[in-house]
């Protein structure tokens, strides 16, 4: 029996394209843990509002481990997101009014996100924040925080940026008004030996971003090294290094499908890590178990998860996980 | 219209005809938005569970007011055949002003957020004025501004601030009192009402006032409906069109002064694309894109159509990655169900 379908398949599969395209994509998507929920709790309803943009594939990664951790713990997990303070705050309010029985909030903007956290504590909602607002996130009476520590990710790549021997450095920030990405930026600048510049791009415009990047090149011959701040902006900083024969070293924080294949073919130097999957994963997980047994991780100090230097050797290892986009 | 050889009827003047009361509410141009109001209304109230809840409404509420005193100025700034694009970003310079202006004067919050007044009006001076000299239309002006605004605000902020925020103001003299007018809230049971709401419906009554009852809201109609007439029978079209948008201004120094005092700190690139939820408010209310007709309460309508909408998708837990289509498509039907009752209602006529 085996046999025979296995004889249908080949023949079926006999004038199809090999590599990549949908099939590829199904694959990697078996190979993916599946599964149903582990445990017999109430079916308790889990809100995560974050500042993502629409359409971003880090955000991406973090609500999968999210719904991963989600269908093991039994739990209804909402996920909404704006990158306006204002907006976000307010989607924080509807999860309140629903009387949802945990919240996650990430505090890129954290002012604006200050009032609403303290309404959802005082109504008796457990906060976990998650990627921005380590902080921020005890003052604000959230369990824990889950996330990495911008201003020691920042001073990771200063190190290995002087450990590649660059000596002038441009910082591309694609989004305006993010206090994480500043301390990237400004934490690279603190330990990197050589001369560090700020670009700021605006994101939601990729053409915008590669002419910019572009234009600077062009402009400043003497720059080796580029760190974007977001894995989709390594891809144009790539581009844009070549129309402009640049001969700088493209890094970047964060990792996804085409920054592991940049690492293997050479185009990128290296990638700064802060693992997606798990802030997703965990915070719901933990809030799980808040739920459960009132555990709290952490220690009332920030759950790490980053910084992790991704080089070259690496990438060959993470490649099946960046491309079924859990990494 | 009557033809002259059209037999008329020949014992009543149909100038001096009387129109029943129904009639005339259903050629009011809001009252296509209403029935779309309340269909959004009664579609969220079914498939959203915790729509109808006394705590969600005040949320649905407030997002609607933050939209609706924009709209107001906006739709009369629509009526009078006039854009602005700036509407949105000058919301946030007119926060960053106030900040930046008592944080570095060491200022009473008062004085700054005085300073913000006089220069966003400015702003809405500098709209009316480059628009009335130059002539060229306001679409073109307006994203003039609203590009320099943005530039401006980003490029202040870090100047003066290092940062691309301001520095918080919370501890300042006059912080809490201004908190009170501009961002305070009242709480009845579960209920929360922001005093947004508050500054909102007068802001509405104000611009209904105007519209309706001074001969300034006579000058809007005409100028937006043919300027050139207007101008041949007397109406001052300059005086009228920099009025719009001083009114405009006040809104946004309104809107600014609500986000600085709600938290602190302002985020300096904020605002881009809320100037088109502001006109879609005006339009879904029942203004003319092209001019001389629409209302303010209509806008008001509108900017409850909204929150309804973005609010309501997020409480009937639809997946977020369809938000925006659902948005649109929501705009559209009720924007659409608007233009039928309204032709409906002109039939009847």
């Amino acid at each position: 029996m085996g046999a025979v379908l296995a004889a249908v398949l080949a023949a079926s599969l006999a004038g199809c394209s090999s590599t990549g395209g949908k099939r590829a994509e199904e694959r990697a998507a078996q190979q993916a843990a599946e599964g149903r929920s582990a445990v017999n709790t109430p079916r308790w309803t889990f809100a995560m509002v974050t500042h993502s943009g629409d359409g971003d594939t880090f955000w991406d990664i973090v609500q999968k481990g999210a719904q991963q951790a989600a269908k093991k713990d039994n739990i209804n997990f909402l996920y909404s997101h704006n990158d306006e303070g204002q907006q976000q705050a307010e989607l924080v309010q509807t999860a309140i009014d629903k009387k949802v029985d945990g919240l996650i909030v990430s505090l890129a903007k954290p002012d604006s996100m200050k009032t609403v956290v303290a309404k959802a504590v005082k109504a008796g909602i457990p906060v976990i924040t998650v990627n921005s607002g380590s902080a921020e996130s005890k003052a604000f009476g959230a369990l824990t925080h889950i996330g990495q520590d911008e201003s020691i990710a920042g001073e990771a790549v200063g190190d290995e940026l002087n450990t590649r021997k660059r000596e002038k450095v441009l910082c591309v920030l694609h989004e305006q008004g993010n206090v994480g990405h500043e301390q990237r930026c400004a934490g690279a600048k603190k330990t990197f030996g050589g001369t560090m510049q700020n670009l700021y791009v605006d994101g939601t415009n990729m053409p915008d971003v590669q002419a910019s990047i572009e234009a600077k090149l062009d402009s400043d011959k003497s720059i080796d090294a580029v760190v974007t701040l977001g894995a989709p902006f390594a891809a144009a900083a790539v581009k844009a290094k070549k129309t402009a024969g640049s001969k700088a070293e493209i890094d970047t924080f964060d990792l996804n499908a085409s920054v592991a294949a940049g690492l293997q073919d050479k185009s990128l130097g290296f990638a700064v890590d802060q693992q997606p999957y798990l802030q997703g994963y965990e915070a719901v997980d933990l809030l799980w178990l808040y739920r459960y047994n009132q555990n709290v991780l952490g220690g009332g100090l920030p759950v790490l998860t980053g910084p992790q230097v991704i080089t070259r050797d690496d990438a060959d290892a993470l490649a099946e996980y960046t491309n079924r986009g859990t990494r | 219209m009557t033809a002259t050889g059209q037999p008329a009827a020949p014992h009543t003047d149909e100038r001096l005809l009387r129109t029943s009361p129904l009639r005339k509410l259903l050629g009011r141009p809001e009252l296509g938005s209403v029935v779309g109001a309340a269909a959004v209304f009664l579609f969220f109230a079914i498939v959203a569970d915790s729509f109808l809840q006394a705590s969600s409404l005040g949320t649905v509420l407030y997002a609607a007011s933050t939209i609706g005193i924009m709209a107001a100025p906006v739709a009369l700034l629509m009526i009078g055949g006039e854009f602005d694009l700036s509407a949105g970003v000058m919301v946030t310079s007119s926060a960053l002003i106030s900040s930046m202006f008592s944080y570095q004067m060491t200022a009473n919050v008062w004085v700054g957020v005085f300073v913000s007044l006089l220069v966003t009006l400015g702003f809405g001076a500098f709209n009316g004025f480059m628009l009335t000299r130059t002539k060229l239309p306001s679409f073109i002006i307006t994203l003039g501004t609203f590009l320099m605004l943005t530039g401006l605000n980003l490029g202040f902020t870090k100047l003066i601030s290092g940062t691309v925020s301001t520095k918080t103001i919370g501890n300042m003299e006059g912080f809490e009192s201004a908190r009170k007018v501009f961002a305070s809230y009242l709480t009845i049971g579960d209920v929360e009402l922001k005093v947004t709401i508050l500054w909102w419906a007068a802001l509405v009554a104000l611009a209904t006032w105007i519209l309706i009852r001074t001969r300034f809201g006579n000058w809007i109609f005409a100028v937006g409906g043919e300027a050139d007439a207007a101008r041949a029978v007397g109406v001052p079209v300059v005086r009228t069109r920099i009025g719009l948008y001083l009114g405009v201004a006040f809104a946004a120094w309104v809107s600014g002064q609500h986000l600085l005092f709600s938290y602190d700190v302002v985020q300096s690139g904020e605002g881009v694309g809320n100037e088109l939820i502001y006109i879609i408010a005006a339009v879904i209310g029942g203004c003319l894109i092209t001019g001389g007709y629409g209302s303010a309460i209509g806008s008001a309508v509108g900017a409850i159509i909204f929150g309804m909408t973005s609010k309501g998708i997020v409480y009937a837990e639809w997946n977020p990655d369809w938000f925006k289509f659902f948005l649109g498509a929501m705009l559209l039907l009720a924007t659409l169900l608007n233009a039928w009752v309204r032709k409906r209602a002109e039939a009847t006529k």
